[in-house]
């Protein structure tokens, strides 16, 4: 039998490390040691992670793709900061983002059927259901009705109260802090800004959300590290079965951070190249499976767009890039890419969204491959979904309090770092006033 | 004899349109975990064996100007892709160890 030597070749020399022996040790600060998950499971630690994270960084709440035209908008609930906000493209096509606030009595400004609920739209004015009081798309408050009846007041000084927004290659971020820190540019850093993918092109998308009972960070945890699918989706597909695999296990090839954010690339998994007994038959009657469509999309030439792979793994299969604080974006060898993020609803449970983004599909084979990997998406996501139910579970037992992380989960230290940093931070100014 | 809902030449897969031509991913995942076994191997292996040649029937087709018989019978293919997983995988409808999650397609596109 040949067979394994088709197999993808995952011998640890094919996958240096730096010079120090290990990513992790290659950065002293994120130390060795055992890590706690406590501000995982603690509702104290998750209203500091409100005020010290969720509303001071930078946070990605949708693409232009969403306001195509002039008074194009949508609401995000942002639970994490107890607040709605309306993202609108105004009638100068600038982006803005709002409280979805009326400044009258502060009843809920845009929503339908449910306050609770999202909704999108295209409108000229947002009035509100209660009183009436209408906002113009730039926020201006223009219309009072019994305006007379009034005491002094002055239409200018309750235009719906704004919040920083900016686009960084058609990414819609908001910032919660009434002054950031740092303009998004200086916030997402070199190795971020320097991606520059044809996002404007993909759009074809398939959007999953999930109500899950886990921390947000235990499920984040899950989605940066891929040292768990041998074993948590090793019976997916006949490579995965293989005991080859599922004995010496999966390495990522690179990883790398900037600041809060981080990326880990690994090798090519696109299929098709291996015998077909690799494939499971729907895979291979519709070329496609959890890598996306085996056949490479349109934007795919014999460079990558600049910023992806920044390691230069060869035999590039995908960057999982994670950009602090819950949004990641991973790019696939065939030309395609998702985004994650991972919204807190409480110290145990989070919103899960996933989004798939494909050039328009030019026939039914191509529809196809791409409805074939989104659903393989679905099946891996609820494998981790239940297990991380069960992970928070155990961590909330406060049985095990210290646990060892591997240099696979080079990611996860890292996040766990950067939010004790963060926090530690945010206490400290509060403390010196 | 009831009204042709598919192209002529898939008129052997008539029998499933009622049961497994859905619009949305939520749907075709509802009927997947409502099923038995043996409805969705049964419907497996009638679809699975065709579904060569419907492809190659609606390829030629404008991707967003489906005649209806022709979306009828693509939306059986998508349905065939969540079939695929209880068969090909699970041998069971539901995904093991998944507890009540849900995670639903709440975007997707059409057809």
């Amino acid at each position: 039998m040949t067979r394994s030597l088709k197999l993808p070749k995952q011998a640890p020399r094919r996958h240096p490390k730096p010079p120090e022996g290990s990513w992790t040790e290659h950065h002293p600060e994120l130390d060795t040691a055992p890590v706690s998950y406590e501000g995982s499971i603690s509702p104290e630690f998750f209203a500091l992670e409100r005020e010290a994270v969720f509303k001071r960084a930078w946070l990605n709440v949708g693409r232009v793709e969403q306001l195509p035209r002039k008074g194009s908008f949508f609401t995000k609930e942002l639970a994490v900061a107890k607040t709605s906000l309306i993202l609108v493209r105004g009638k100068d096509d600038e982006i803005r983002a709002f409280h979805n606030v009326c400044r009258h009595r502060g009843n809920k400004l845009v929503w339908t059927d449910h306050p609770a609920e999202e909704v999108k739209g295209t409108c000229r004015q947002f009035a509100c259901k209660y009183h009436g009081w209408t906002y113009e798309l730039d926020g201006r408050l223009s219309f009072i009705l019994q305006e007379e009846e009034f005491f002094g007041i002055d239409k200018a000084d309750y235009g719906l109260v704004s919040v920083p927004c900016d686009v960084w290659q058609g990414f819609i971020f908001v910032n919660l802090a009434a002054e950031p820190e740092q303009t998004l540019r200086e916030y997402l850093g070199p190795m971020i800004t320097a991606i520059e993918y044809p996002f404007e092109k993909l759009t074809q998308r398939y959007y999953y959300r999930g109500d899950i009972k886990s921390n947000w960070k235990v499920f984040l945890d899950a989605f940066q590290e891929f040292y768990h699918p041998p074993i948590l989706h090793g019976n997916q597909n006949p490579v995965m079965r293989q005991a080859d695999y599922k004995q010496k296990g999966f390495y990522t090839s690179h990883f790398q951070i900037d600041g809060p954010h981080r990326v880990g690339s690994t090798t090519g998994g696109a299929g098709g190249l291996l015998v077909p007994e690799f494939y499971n038959p729907i895979e291979q009657l519709m070329r496609s499976g959890l890598f996306g469509p085996w056949d490479p999309s349109e934007i795919v030439g014999d460079e990558l767009p600049p910023g992806l792979n920044p390691g230069k793994v060869k035999h590039w299969g995908l960057d999982s890039f994670q950009i602090f604080p819950n949004f990641a974006i991973v790019f696939w060898e065939t030309g395609w890419y998702l985004t994650y993020h991972y919204w807190p609803l409480a110290h145990d449970r989070l919103l899960f969204e996933a989004n798939a983004y494909f050039m328009p599909p030019r026939n039914v084979r191509e529809r196809l491959a791409q409805q074939l990997g989104i659903a393989t998406i679905k099946e891996y996501a609820l494998e981790d979904c239940g297990t991380l139910e069960a992970t928070q579970m155990g961590l909330e037992s406060r049985a095990v309090t210290s646990f060892p992380l591997g240099d696979q989960e080079f990611m996860c230290r890292h996040l766990n770092k950067v939010i004790h940093t963060w926090v530690e931070d945010y206490q400290r100014k509060q403390a010196e006033g | 004899m009831a009204e042709r809902m598919l192209p002529a030449e898939f008129s052997d897969l008539e029998p499933f349109v009622r049961e497994w031509c859905l619009d949305s991913e939520p749907q075709r995942y509802a009927k997947r975990l409502a099923s038995s076994m043996d409805e969705i191997q049964a419907f497996y292996d009638a679809v699975f064996p065709r579904a060569e040649a419907a492809m190659q029937y609606l390829d030629p087709l404008p991707l967003d100007d489906l005649p209806e018989d022709a979306h009828r019978l693509l939306k059986l293919l998508y349905s065939l892709i969540l079939a695929s997983f209880p068969v090909e995988i699970w041998r069971q409808p539901y995904i093991p160890d998944t507890s009540t999650s849900e995670f639903e397609l709440k975007i997707e596109p059409v057809p």
